[in-house]
């Protein structure tokens, strides 16, 4: 994680053509050499936590305790094989990424092509509804969910995980893909339309093909928000549907010295989330600002 | 989301309507129908998940609900709500909580973020990486995010009191002391949630016109002029929007409190928020008719709040 950006970073691309000479340039260099270190030093608070997350996982016990011990040191491995050896956090892993994928796929499956109704025809006041299920706290449905299905016998079961981490994706990409389709000419698909293509047909092979993008980075948002939810998992999965959040939670309670471990285990789960951050950064960024700014 | 459906209009002279097993004539008629066909999974969804269950909830918050959720359960009228509300032990700190994170968090990241989003507005080498860095925050799991400070924050092995007493400065308990233990969570929060801020407003700012600016420019305005008076009026939807997203994300915040104090928030409830508190009632008390009715009043109160900032923000506010 390159993160510290060099001093001249700060400097606008393209200098003027022809630069004025004197106290107003010099100042404006000043200026730009002040913001791209601002920004570093920033950028840096940022990022060290994490670095620091990462360094701790590769230390022994003495080591990560031991704050004088910074960034420069001897990485070990054992961290990694210890938690690994005690079995849990793999089959964790598994078990998020199943829940993960299952319930990203079925909330696309309802939540696009929704989303393609309400931002096409302009639906918005019925699109709203969404911003309801956006607001409501988890744990109001926690309660609700918890007692009927345990009632039904569910609790434990993947079914009730996948729903339950469904309330969170369905209305987050409904609410990306929306301000999409709404920004999609109309006129691509009436062309069609004219062309002898079911409105339906439109749909699926105009309007989807160009969401491919958006929904593929509402679906990645979607997962890693799965892959991080911590309350549903904790109520509704048992020792064997446990995902990785309620691993590492437990950790804390039985191993609560074992620093390195729990640092490897918090690493572990963290990369994925880190490669996706890395290689999709515009993307998700773009995803998690939209409608934010649209409306 | 403020404008109207335009899809009510309907056309001026109506068609007759063809039989059903025709294919529609027009455009709009097939789209009528396709619309709602096209919605119905999500609303079935919504329906029998969110909206269902928000309504049981509302129809528990009436009844002594307790121990098994086979056991039977009487209606009790109001009674769950006047012991909520008559209780100054656990209920009324935990709404104070709620709100004291919730104001501080989001003050603290709408000032930090708009100085950083007006700090990146034009584009700078090392852009990308540093986006990347800010998105870190908002992906990690925030379980992981909690460990990870307990780990900084430990009053005695911990890096962050190192550093302070490196400075010369005084060591401080943090999450182990009842007292900093809001407080510490608050900058918590602060870390994780600004870049979120940032990135928002950023886009916001990227979306502006350059004229009024430039115009300001040539009248002689200052820096903190252009800012106070031409960029921060037309970013004003945009903040809007950012702040009722965050204000109610924080005020649902309950991963981190949970993995770093535990149940009720600590040996002196010090980190209880009404989330917490609930959460504690439904599962470590199996209270399901106090705990429901904690949460209408919750959600009541989110609502509230929702409503408030929109109608403050005007109709721009999404």
């Amino acid at each position: 994680m390159s993160a510290v950006v060099s001093p001249t970073a700060g400097r606008t691309a393209p200098p003027p053509a022809t630069p004025p000479p004197g106290r107003r340039n010099r100042r404006r260099l000043y200026g730009s050499w002040l913001r791209g270190t601002t920004i570093g030093i920033v950028t840096l608070i940022f990022a060290l936590p994490v670095i620091w997350m990462f360094a701790a996982a590769f230390k022994t016990n003495v080591q990560v305790t031991d704050p004088t011990v910074g960034l420069w040191f001897t990485p070990t491995l054992d961290n990694f094989r210890s938690i690994v050896e005690a079995g849990q956090i793999l089959r964790s892993m598994g078990n998020s990424l199943l829940v993960g994928v299952v319930s990203t796929l079925l909330s696309a499956l309802i939540a696009v092509p929704a989303a393609w109704a309400v931002g096409r025809f302009r639906m918005f006041r019925t699109g709203s509804l969404i911003l309801v299920a956006r607001i409501v706290p988890a744990i109001c449905l926690l309660v609700p969910w918890y007692y009927l299905f345990a009632q039904a016998g569910l609790v434990g079961s993947y079914t009730v995980l996948i729903l339950s981490h469904m309330f969170v994706s369905v209305p987050l990409i409904m609410w990306i893909m929306i301000s999409f389709f709404a920004g999609l000419p109309v006129e691509l698909e009436e062309a069609a339309r004219t062309d002898g293509l079911t409105a339906f047909g439109a749909f699926r092979r105009i309007a989807l093909p160009l969401a491919a993008p958006g929904t593929a980075t509402a679906s990645l948002l979607a997962f890693v928000f799965s892959w991080n939810n911590f309350m549903f998992a904790l109520v509704f999965a048992d020792d064997n549907t446990q995902t990785v959040p309620v691993t590492l939670f437990n950790f804390i309670s039985y191993a609560s010295t074992d620093w390195g471990g729990l640092m490897a285990a918090a690493t572990l789960i963290t990369v994925p989330v880190v490669l996706a951050a890395v290689l999709g950064q515009k993307y998700l960024v773009a995803g998690l600002t939209s409608g934010a700014t649209k409306g | 989301m403020s404008r109207t459906d335009v899809s009510e209009a309907r056309p001026a002279a109506p068609a007759p309507r063809p039989a059903r097993t025709r294919p529609p004539r027009t455009f709009e008629q097939a789209n009528r129908r396709l619309k709602w066909t096209m919605l119905a999974p999500a609303l079935l969804f919504v329906g029998a998940m969110i909206i269902f269950p928000l309504v049981f909830t509302l129809n528990l918050s009436f009844t002594d609900a307790f121990g098994a959720v086979n056991a039977g359960k009487k209606n009790v009228g109001l009674s769950n709500f006047t012991d909520a509300l008559g209780d100054t032990r656990r209920f009324w700190p935990a709404a104070r909580r709620t709100v004291i994170f919730t104001i501080g968090a989001v003050a603290l990241e709408t000032v930090l973020g708009l100085a950083l989003a007006m700090l990146m507005r034009k584009a700078f080498r090392g852009m990308r990486w540093v986006r990347t860095v800010l998105i870190i925050p908002l992906l990690t799991t925030p379980v992981a995010i909690g460990i990870l400070w307990l780990l900084i924050l430990d009053p005695t092995n911990g890096i962050a009191n190192h550093l302070l007493s490196s400075a010369g400065l005084p060591r401080q308990e943090f999450l182990g002391s009842v007292s900093q233990s809001l407080p510490t969570l608050m900058l918590i929060d602060v870390w994780q949630w600004t870049p979120m801020m940032t990135l928002l407003l950023l886009a916001g700012l990227t979306t502006l016109p350059q004229e009024p600016e430039e115009a300001a420019l040539v009248d002689g305005a200052n820096a903190w002029q252009r800012f106070r008076h031409v960029i921060l009026p037309m970013l004003g939807p945009t903040l809007a929007t950012a702040l009722v997203l965050r204000a109610v994300d924080a005020l649902k915040t309950f991963d981190i409190l949970y993995a770093t104090k535990g149940a009720g928030g600590g040996s002196d409830f010090e980190a209880e928020t009404l989330n917490v508190y609930a959460y504690g009632l439904t599962f470590d008390y199996q209270e399901y008719g106090l705990a429901a009715a904690v949460l209408v009043l919750f959600t009541l109160f989110i609502i509230g709040v929702v409503v408030l900032l929109r109608r403050r923000a005007g109709k721009d506010a999404a």
